[in-house]
């Protein structure tokens, strides 16, 4: 039978393939879709618990209502960052990370 | 759900977000996590989570897909051949990525919580249409429960404007900065003086 622990797994493994994305990529669009798939990864976790915690025999909508929010955030985050990024591609004619190094020291 | 198509959903999931992370063409990953985002979808379903499910596509796999693909077709990023990879950083990512999984499932393993199945924790319809107190005034929710359908989305819009008015106006308010901030970032600059 499937289990909460079979959804948060793949919650987990979702979010690490994302996290090893960010690390490991270097150019900033495919970063930036990492990073959307470790904040759907989080809505599928708060998803799971709030099937499986049950208030008055309906699933939790408290976490439903936050995955709601998290989904608006992300949307705006996304049109914000790839608008930086195209500010960026202007004044660099390049997306790579490391072309990027005005802050180092 | 059962079981089979689980694993099939986990697997699209999974396995087209492993494309994303190892893709070497831009278009390629962008359509690679927009089938994700669909098996993701596909997912929220089996938790009887409808509403979420279909924002999933709209939101996720339709508009937020559409963003990226236009920026890389804008911008015409070619795929990275030839370039050599970053060894130090893809060892680490993908060492803290087992890391993280392998904490993730230890965990699990051991929490009472997580071995909860959905016939534990079965939905009662009927018997919430009577217990919910505030959202069960409303004939329509009260209605679809006693017929013994999950009026999914009329209870997160209830929750949302019964508790969470005041979040939902902050989250107007981020999306109008948002749609200022991207106009300004994107605004040609005059040459310099």
């Amino acid at each position: 039978m499937i289990t909460l622990g079979h959804y948060l797994v793949v919650s987990g493994m979702l979010f690490s393939l994302g996290l090893a994305g960010v690390i490991a990529r270097r150019n900033i669009i495919i970063v930036y879709m990492c990073l959307e798939m470790m904040l759907s990864a989080a809505n599928l976790a708060l998803v799971g618990f709030s099937r499986f915690h049950l208030v008055n025999g309906l699933p939790d909508y408290t976490a439903q209502s936050l995955v709601f929010f998290t989904i608006t955030v992300a949307a705006a985050e996304v049109a914000v960052g790839l608008a930086i990024i195209v500010a960026l591609f202007r004044s660099k004619q390049s997306v790579d990370v490391e072309s990027v190094t005005k802050l180092q020291g | 759900m059962p079981p089979l198509l689980f694993y099939l959903f986990a697997l699209i999931t999974l396995g087209f977000g492993f494309l994303v992370v190892t893709g070497r063409n831009p278009v390629t990953c962008a359509l690679a996590l927009a089938a994700s985002f669909v098996g993701l979808a596909a997912l929220f379903l089996s938790l009887d989570a409808y509403f979420i499910g279909v924002i999933q596509i709209l939101v996720y796999a339709g508009a937020v897909m559409v963003l990226f693909l236009f920026i890389i077709m804008l911008l015409d990023i070619k795929s990275e051949e030839g370039k050599k990879l970053n060894l130090p950083a893809i060892v680490s990512g993908v060492l803290l990525a087992v890391l993280l999984t392998l904490q993730i499932i230890a965990v699990v393993g051991s929490t009472e919580l997580a071995q909860k199945t959905s016939q534990d924790t079965p939905l009662s319809l009927t018997e919430a249409a009577t217990k919910i107190g505030k959202a069960a005034a409303l004939p329509t929710i009260s209605n679809d429960l006693k017929a013994g359908t999950l009026p999914d989305a009329k209870l997160i819009g209830f929750t949302l404007f019964d508790q969470y008015g005041f979040h939902l106006q902050v989250i107007g308010l981020l999306l109008l900065v948002g749609t200022i901030g991207v106009v300004v970032l994107s605004k040609r600059e005059r040459s310099a003086p």
